[in-house]
C-alpha cells in the first residue's frame, strides 16, 4: 500500500509540476536565506576572533598620560625609566613579562631602495609578551641587549619594501642596514600580522634592544610604554590595580590625586569586538528568521490556493473508493518529498551563496553543519504542516461535501 | 435473496435551526439485483440527495438503508469507503475525473486503491476504456476530451471495477442528444450483457425510456412508479 501510495504522490507532483515548484521555491529560499546569512554572521564572527588572537591575549599597556594620548593640560607627565620595569616585574604578582618600548621613527635603506618606518627599541620579553613567532633567524641574545648592538628584526611590510630583488624568503639574514645613518645587520624576520583593525599596518617596523635605540636614536632613557603579559591564570582588573598602586606610589601621586599615567588592557579591544560581533550576528540570525517566516508564509499561501482543487481531488479519491488514511499519507508523502527536496536545494545553495559571498567580504568559507540541519528541518516541518493539515481537513469532510467544495 | 437495496423511511435534512431544510422525508425503495432504474422530478426535489446516500458519499439522518441485507448505518467512514470500493460505481454529472491526469490513469485509480498490481490495471483499465469506445484517447486528459469523452472516461472508470451497482446522477445533462444516447446505450449494454445494477437521475424522457422502471420523485418523496417493461419501445 505505502508504495501505490508513493506512486500517487510522485504522479501528483509531476502532474503539477508549477505548484510543486512554487512550493519548493518558498522551501528553497527560506532555508538558503537563514544558512547563508547565519554562516557568513559566523565567519564573520571567526575572522574578528583571529584578529583578537593576533593582539595576543591580555596584554596591559602602561603609558605616560590621562586616558588615551597624552592630552591634558599642565607639565607632561613623564615616561617611565628602567627601574619602573624592574620594580613591575619584581613586585606585581601574576604577570608573565614585562616589556619596554621606545620607538623613533626612521628612515631604513638597503642598498637602492628606502622606506620610512618605525624603530621599536624593546627586549627579548616583547616576543613572551604577546605570541609572534619569526619566520627566520632569531631574537636578540641577551649581551647584544646589555651592549646595545646594533641588530635588528624586520617586519614584513620593512622586508618588502627594502628587499625588493627576491631570492630566498631568508635572504635579508645576515645583510646589514641602515637605519638613520646607523649600520644594523639583520637577525630576524617577523612573521605577518596584518592590519591591527584599529590603528595601521602592524608589520610596518623594525624591532631592536632598546638599549641601542635609546643610546643612538632617541637620546635619552626613557621608556615611553610598558608592554606587560598578564599570566592567564590571574585577573587581569586585579593585576592592573596593583600596578597602578605600585606606580602611583614610585611617581608620588597621593590621595585622591589623578593617576599622571593609564594603562589599557587589550582585553577591553577583545570584548568590544565580540560584543560587536555577538550584536552583528543576532542581527543576521533575525533577519535569516524573517526570511524563514516569509517563506513558511508562502509555502502556506499556495497550498492554501490550492486548498479547494485539492479538497476536489480528495473528494474524488474517496468516492471511488479510498480510505481516509490513504488520501492523507499521499498528500503527507507529497509534502515531505517537496519539503525535502526544497531543503537540500537549499542547502547546496546556501553553499554556493557562501563561496560567492565570504571572500568579497573577506571572511573564511565556512560550513556550519548545526544551522544546516536547523533550516533543513524547520523547513521540512513547515512544508509537512501547511501541506498536511487542509489535507486532513479535506479528508474528513463528507465525500459529497469535499466534492462540492468551491 | 434481499433486494440489492432497501431504503426504509430514510430522511434527510441539511442544516439547523431556522435554516433546516427536509430534502428527504421518508423514502421507501426496492431495488433488486440486475434492474435498470431511472430517476426522474422536478429540480430540488431529493434525487441527487438519495443517489448520494445510495453511493454512501453521504450518510441519511433517519431511515434504514440495506445494501445486500446489511444495514449501511452500522458502517463507519472507512468499511462505507471499503463498500464503495467493491461494490460501488458512480457517474457524476459534472465527470469529476482528477485534471492533468490521462485517461488511463484515471480509469485506474480505483484499481490502485483495490492494489491492483501495474499489468492487472493496465489490462482492466484499457478494456474499460475500449468498452466505452475510448481506446485510442487513453494518454489525453480531460482537458484534451470533449465533454461526451469525459463521460465515457467516468463509465470507464466507474465499471472498471466491475461494480454490482452503477449510479449515474444526470450522467447526460451536460451532453447533447446524440452523446447522451450513446452514453444510454453503454449503459444498457452494461446493464444487460455484464448484469450490473444500474440506477440513473434523468430529467429527460426520452433517456428515461431506456430504463425498466422510473421512479418519480416529488418533494422529497417517492411519488410513483411507472414501468417501462409492459410497453417494449
Ligand atoms: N448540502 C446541502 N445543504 C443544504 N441544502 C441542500 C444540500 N444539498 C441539497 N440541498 C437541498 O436539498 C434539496 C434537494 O436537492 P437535490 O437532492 O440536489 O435535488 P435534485 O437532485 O432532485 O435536483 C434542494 O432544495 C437543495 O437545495
Ligand atoms: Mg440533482
Amino acid at each position: 500500500m505505502l508504495f501505490t501510495t508513493f506512486i500517487l504522490a510522485f504522479r501528483s507532483i509531476r502532474r503539477h509540476l508549477m505548484r510543486s515548484f512554487l512550493t519548493t521555491l518558498g522551501i528553497i529560499i527560506g532555508v538558503a536565506a537563514v544558512i547563508t546569512m547565519v554562516t557568513l554572521g559566523e565567519a564573520t564572527t571567526l575572522a574578528v576572533q583571529k584578529q583578537i588572537a593576533s593582539l595576543g591575549n591580555n596584554i596591559l599597556l602602561v603609558r605616560p598620560g590621562q586616558g588615551f594620548g597624552r592630552g591634558g593640560g599642565g607639565p607632561q607627565p613623564s615616561d617611565f625609566d628602567a627601574r619602573d620595569v624592574a620594580a613591575i616585574r619584581d613586585q606585581i604578582a601574576g604577570i608573565t613579562a614585562v616589556a619596554p618600548q621606545a620607538s623613533s621613527a626612521v628612515t631604513a635603506v638597503y642598498e637602492g631602495s628606502n622606506w620610512t618606518t618605525t624603530v621599536n627599541g624593546t627586549t627579548a620579553d616583547f616576543f613572551s609578551v604577546q605570541p609572534w613567532p619569526l619566520v627566520a633567524g632569531r631574537s636578540f641574545e641577551p649581551d647584544e641587549e646589555l651592549a646595545g648592538k646594533a641588530v635588528c628584526i624586520l617586519g614584513n611590510t620593512v622586508r618588502k619594501n627594502l628587499f625588493t630583488g627576491g631570492g630566498e624568503p631568508d635572504a635579508p639574514l645576515g645583510q646589514r642596514i641602515r637605519l638613520n645613518g646607523i649600520s644594523c645587520l639583520v637577525i630576524g624576520l617577523l612573521s605577518t600580522r596584518g592590519q591591527a583593525g584599529f590603528g595601521g599596518d602592524q608589520d610596518d617596523v623594525v624591532i631592536m634592544p632598546i638599549k641601542t635605540v635609546q643610546r643612538r636614536l632617541t637620546g635619552n632613557l626613557d621608556i615611553r610604554v610598558m608592554l606587560v603579559g598578564v599570566d592567564q591564570a590571574y585577573d587581569s582588573p586585579t593585576v592592573q590595580t596593583a600596578i597602578t598602586g605600585l606606580l602611583r606610589q614610585r611617581r608620588q601621586i597621593t590621595g585622591d590625586k589623578q593617576d599622571d599615567f593609564n594603562i589599557f588592557d587589550t582585553a577591553q579591544i577583545s570584548a568590544t569586538l565580540t560584543a560587536t560581533t555577538t550584536l552583528l550576528t543576532g542581527i543576521v540570525t533575525a533577519v535569516a528568521a524573517i526570511s524563514l517566516v516569509v517563506g513558511g508564509i508562502g509555502i502556506m499561501n499556495i497550498m492554501l490556493v490550492s486548498v479547494t482543487e485539492r479538497t476536489r481531488e480528495i473528494g474524488i479519491r474517496l468516492a471511488i473508493g479510498a480510505v481516509a488514511n490513504e488520501v492523507l499519507t499521499q498528500f503527507l508523502v507529497e509534502a515531505i518529498v517537496l519539503s525535502c527536496l526544497g531543503g537540500v536545494i537549499g542547502i547546496a545553495l546556501a553553499q554556493v551563496l557562501v563561496l560567492i559571498i565570504a571572500p568579497l567580504m573577506q571572511v573564511p568559507w565556512l560550513f556550519v553543519p548545526r544551522i544546516n540541519l536547523l533550516a533543513f528541518l524547520i523547513a521540512a516541518a513547515i512544508g509537512m504542516v501547511f501541506g498536511y493539515f487542509p489535507a486532513r481537513r479535506a479528508a474528513g469532510l463528507n465525500p459529497i461535501d469535499a466534492l462540492r467544495a468551491e | 435473496m434481499a433486494p440489492l437495496i432497501q431504503l426504509s423511511h430514510v430522511t434527510k435534512t441539511f442544516g439547523t435551526g431556522e435554516a433546516q431544510f427536509q430534502a428527504l422525508k421518508g423514502v421507501d425503495l426496492k431495488v433488486a439485483s440486475g434492474d435498470f432504474v431511472a430517476i426522474m422530478g422536478p429540480s430540488g426535489s431529493g434525487k441527487s440527495t438519495m443517489m448520494n446516500i445510495l453511493g454512501c458519499l453521504d450518510v441519511p439522518s433517519g431511515g434504514q438503508y440495506l445494501f445486500k441485507g446489511h444495514d449501511v448505518g452500522s458502517l463507519d467512514r472507512d468499511q462505507r469507503a471499503l463498500l464503495r470500493r467493491r461494490y460501488l460505481g458512480f457517474v457524476f454529472q459534472g465527470y469529476n475525473l482528477l485534471a492533468r491526469t490521462s485517461a488511463l490513469e484515471n480509469v485506474e485509480l480505483p484499481l490502485i486503491y483495490r492494489g491492483d498490481g501495474r499489468e492487472v490495471r493496465q489490462t482492466l483499465s484499457m478494456a474499460a476504456l475500449t468498452k466505452v469506445g475510448l481506446a485510442d484517447w487513453a494518454g489525453h486528459t480531460p482537458s484534451e476530451l470533449s465533454g461526451g469523452q469525459q463521460q465515457r472516461v467516468a463509465i470507464a472508470r466507474a465499471l472498471v471495477t466491475n461494480p454490482e451497482l452503477l449510479l449515474a446522477d444526470e450522467p447526460t445533462g451536460n451532453l447533447d442528444s446524440e452523446r447522451s444516447v450513446e452514453i444510454m446505450e453503454l449503459l444498457t449494454q452494461l446493464n444487460q450483457t455484464s448484469g450490473i445494477t444500474v440506477l440513473m437521475v434523468t430529467h429527460e424522457p426520452d433517456m428515461a425510456r431506456f430504463a425498466e422502471r422510473i421512479i418519480h420523485f416529488r418533494d422529497g418523496l417517492v411519488d410513483h412508479v411507472d414501468s417501462n417493461k409492459a410497453v417494449p419501445a
